[in-house]
């Protein structure tokens, strides 16, 4: 039987670097294959490449046995092939049912797709509403909707980008089910992740890229995950460091009976949220996406402001009626789940988006922006946290999702903050780096800051938090202490029933199991 | 830098092409419309004299587009600012003093400000949407002008025309030399376009409206005040257009009548746009703007040229110069059926 892809030499240069280079690999009908690399070896090319949104400079691509010439993604689609990206492509304004309509139907009866859509997701375990628009959903939601669009056209070939990291354990669970029964019925997977625990429950076979040049091949079940780290990295992992933590005699933040209504009818609402973090500890919190962390820390960010201003304190000082620019004067600093558009302007350069919470810290001068601040600013930024990016000049979209995440995170960190709020830290950035941010954090909160993760990874939080909260249905648990809890508490909090109070309708999204 | 090489060839073929079939030779045409207007001193008084109102104008304009805010209404604010910049010209008490035309500037700015400032209350305030309430607000402009120069302020000595009374020499720019009608206010435009290059590329105030510009989440997450932007964004371009109405009252025209400006607030969004919203190419676009204003005339009163003709060489060539930006940025594709 021939292989369902077979890769032979594919090389790929962009201006000033080889993104792949000789790079050979099959899979056959079934297998589910790990692609595995550091952010920047060329996993995210190759993968464009595969799918006909890039072309290879040489090199042969063959689908059962078969060349493929003159390739495009509608080709790649029409072969069976289908991908799920890192970055979503959704319409944002318009549907689920809409946005997969465009995607995949030449006719619009978007009532009987709605059905499909409905059906195929509860089959798969992982249900959405066919009619909620896409601005409303999670991240976590909006993922759902790019695999159910592509189960949709029964695929062949599923390339799947780092699709686990938004899901609770129990989804993952599901996930990896849906993704087994899938390859029993005779699909290939190629799943791209930094999670060695998971590519070694999964997968198969794995492939190891690094600098764009294939470093090994191993059967991941069969290999430790020291081994898979030293194939990527090419070099030992980085051990973490959490000493005991001092907290502070006052919280730097306090929250104190917090409620506030959902932005709109599909939003969450918090319901008498409370609780504080001390300098010099690690608060975590914990939920499934949707359940009220986007309220939630909009309005520690001060992007959403609220009308009692004692609701939310930050070091003594009622801070809740104030935008963000107000409260990183008290000395907030915040990296938000979505780094383009939010975290950073696509297409200015990095130095701007240096300026962009930098400016405080002497970047402006006469009310003119000092480039070369900003530049040099930019620059320690990428060489603290070895951003892969071709220097200052070089613009936010134009990197890839991780290593604009580590300059984000080092840009935020580099404010000396005394209260640093931080949505999933980690997503998307390959395994040193993400051992690197963790350590920063907790060495910023053991100088004497207070840091608040918000994440959807339990193993992440467990590993790094002195405390931890968990948010469920708007409503935000007591404290638990790391020492003191364990994974399967933390889960049962995070899709508990609703107490009593389930008027919103919207369990059936919100909760997995 | 291609595209308005590629604009500039594609125009020239069609255009030819066009006065061609109907009867005119072409080089004759196109020796008239862009090289003869500039042949005399007089021609080139004249091509920056019209340029100076619209760089400044889409330099004012500019600074709001960069920030996504919409001013549609230069043409009023232009109006509004003439109105305000002549009625201290003919009301202040002493017509001689030297800071007559000084006062007339602020109230130029103030005037256009003032209109500009409408919208951007109620945008700011209650979200209301600024292409409307600008385009609206020009409509009113100009019939408040009409009512003014057709009634309150029409002068007693004019025989009835629809006219103010002329400005004293002291509220009016000395031009360079009598012979010509170029003054002084050329310069404010030059000193705007440095203000905005200043603005838009150095300033943190310019950096903070292109954020919320290119990424309103951003904005909002760095606590950048949407608010600020709105105001700054029309209140820029109401100051320009405000003072270019007073250049003009101040300058050629020396009075006010019912038809003060032939179209230069809508024009200059041509101009902000075809100078892709930055300070030199903002220059460079009124300078073509200008020709073809007055290439457009001198085809007509020479070669007999329809008034229609030459607007639609013109439409051409304004066509071209923003399909071939397009084109650069954008690819177009065959999309296979089965996709």
């Amino acid at each position: 039987m021939p292989p369902r892809l077979e890769l032979r030499n594919i090389t790929k240069s962009y201006p000033g670097i080889v993104a792949n280079d000789d790079i050979s690999m099959s899979i056959m009908p079934g297998e589910i294959h790990a692609v595995l690399g550091e952010n920047g070896a060329g996993k995210s090319t190759l993968m464009k490449i595969i799918y006909g949104a890039a072309q290879a400079d040489s090199g042969e691509i063959y689908c059962d046995g078969k060349p493929i010439a003159a390739h495009t993604p509608a080709t790649s689609r029409a072969l069976g092939i289908e991908m799920v990206y890192q970055h979503f492509a959704l319409f944002e304004s318009v549907t689920v049912v809409e946005n997969i309509a465009l995607a995949v139907s030449n006719t619009f009866d978007l009532d009987a797709l709605a059905r499909q859509i409905t059906e195929l997701s509860n089959r798969y375990g992982m249900p959405i509403d066919p009619h909620r628009r896409v601005h409303d959903l999670s991240v976590g939601e909006r993922q759902r909707v790019e695999i159910v669009r592509c189960l949709l056209q029964a695929p062949k070939l599923l390339i799947l980008d780092e699709p686990t990291s938004v899901l609770t354990p129990q989804a993952v669970v599901k996930l990896f089910e849906t993704l087994r029964q899938l390859a029993s019925e005779g699909c290939s997977i190629v799943y791209i992740s930094h999670k060695l625990d998971e590519v070694q429950e999964l997968c198969d076979t794995a492939t190891v890229l690094r600098n764009g040049k294939v470093t090994g091949t191993a059967r991941p079940k069969q290999s430790t995950s020291l081994e898979l780290a030293r194939m990527m990295v090419g070099a030992e992992l980085p051990e973490m460091h959490v000493s005991p933590s001092v907290p502070s005699e006052k919280p730097v933040l306090e929250v104190r009976g917090l409620t506030a209504p959902a932005r709109d009818k599909y939003g969450v609402e918090l319901k008498n949220v409370s609780f504080e973090v001390r300098g010099g500890e690690i608060v975590g919190l914990a939920g499934v996406s949707g359940n009220g962390q986007a309220e939630l820390i909009s309005l520690l960010s001060g992007e959403r402001t609220h009308g009692n201003a004692l609701s939310i304190q930050i070091d003594g000082r009622a801070a809740a009626h104030l935008n963000a620019s107000e409260r990183r004067k008290l000395g907030m600093a915040f990296v938000p789940e979505e780094r383009l558009g939010r975290g950073a302007v696509p297409p200015h350069a990095l130095w701007q988006n240096a300026v962009l919470t930098a400016h405080r810290t002497g970047l402006v001068r006469n009310g003119l922006v000092d480039r070369k601040g900003a530049n040099s600013f930019a620059a320690k930024i990428i060489e603290r946290f070895k951003v892969k990016a071709n220097g200052p000049q070089a613009s936010a979209q134009s990197l890839s999702g991780g290593n604009l995440q580590k300059f984000i995170v080092g840009r935020e960190i580099a404010l000396q903050p005394k209260l640093f709020l931080v949505a999933q830290p980690t997503w998307g950035v390959d395994v040193g780096a993400a051992a690197f941010i963790r350590q920063t954090l907790v060495d910023l909160s053991r100088s004497g800051a207070a840091v608040l993760v918000i994440s959807e990874e339990l193993d992440e939080l467990f590993e790094i938090c002195d405390r931890l909260l968990v948010i469920c249905q708007g409503q935000v648990s007591p404290p638990l202490i790391r020492t003191k809890t364990n994974r399967e508490e933390i889960g049962l909090l995070m899709t508990k029933v609703d107490r009593g109070n389930g008027t919103n309708g919207r369990g059936e999204v919100a909760v997995q199991d | 830098m291609a595209a308005p090489v590629i604009a500039t060839v594609l125009t020239l073929v069609v255009g030819s092409l066009l006065f061609a079939t109907l009867g005119y030779d072409p080089l004759v045409t196109l020796q008239a419309f862009f090289i003869a207007p500039l042949n005399s001193l007089n021609g080139l008084s004249e091509w920056l004299l019209k340029a100076s109102p619209l760089i400044l104008i889409a330099c004012g304009l500019a600074v709001g587009f960069r920030a996504n805010v919409w001013n549609i209404g230069a043409e009023g604010q232009l109006i509004v600012g003439a109105i305000a910049a002549c009625g201290v010209g003919l009301f202040y008490p002493n017509p001689e003093s030297p800071i007559l035309l000084p006062l007339m500037f602020l109230a130029g700015a103030c005037g256009g400000m003032a209109w500009a400032a409408i919208p951007a209350f109620l945008r700011a305030r209650m979200n209301t949407n600024e292409i409307l309430v600008t385009l609206m607000l020009t409509y009113i402009a100009t019939l408040l002008l009409s009512w003014l120069v057709h009634g309150p302020w029409r002068d007693p000595a004019g025989f009835n025309y629809p006219q103010t009374a002329l400005l004293s020499a002291a509220a009016m720019f000395e031009p360079f030399d009598y012979a010509y009608r170029l003054n002084a206010s050329v310069f404010i435009t030059v000193v705007a376009v440095f203000l905005m290059w200043l603005f838009t590329d150095r300033s943190f105030l310019g950096y903070k409206m292109s954020v919320s510009g290119a990424a309103p989440l951003a904005a909002r997450y760095a606590g950048f005040r949407e608010s600020s932007a709105v105001w700054i964004g029309l209140l820029a371009g109401g100051a320009a257009a405000g003072v270019a109405g007073m250049a003009e009252v101040a300058g050629p025209l020396g009075q006010l009548s019912p038809q003060i400006s032939p179209g230069y607030g809508f024009a200059a969004i041509i101009v902000a746009f075809i100078g892709r919203l930055n300070a030199f190419g903002i220059v460079l676009g009124g300078l073509l703007m200008s020709l073809l204003f007055l290439g457009g005339e001198a085809v007509q009163m020479n070669l007999g040229l329809s008034a229609a003709l030459t607007r639609i060489f013109q439409g051409i060539l304004l066509f071209f110069l923003l399909a071939a930006d397009f084109f650069i940025f954008y690819r177009l594709r065959r999309i296979p059926e089965h996709a």
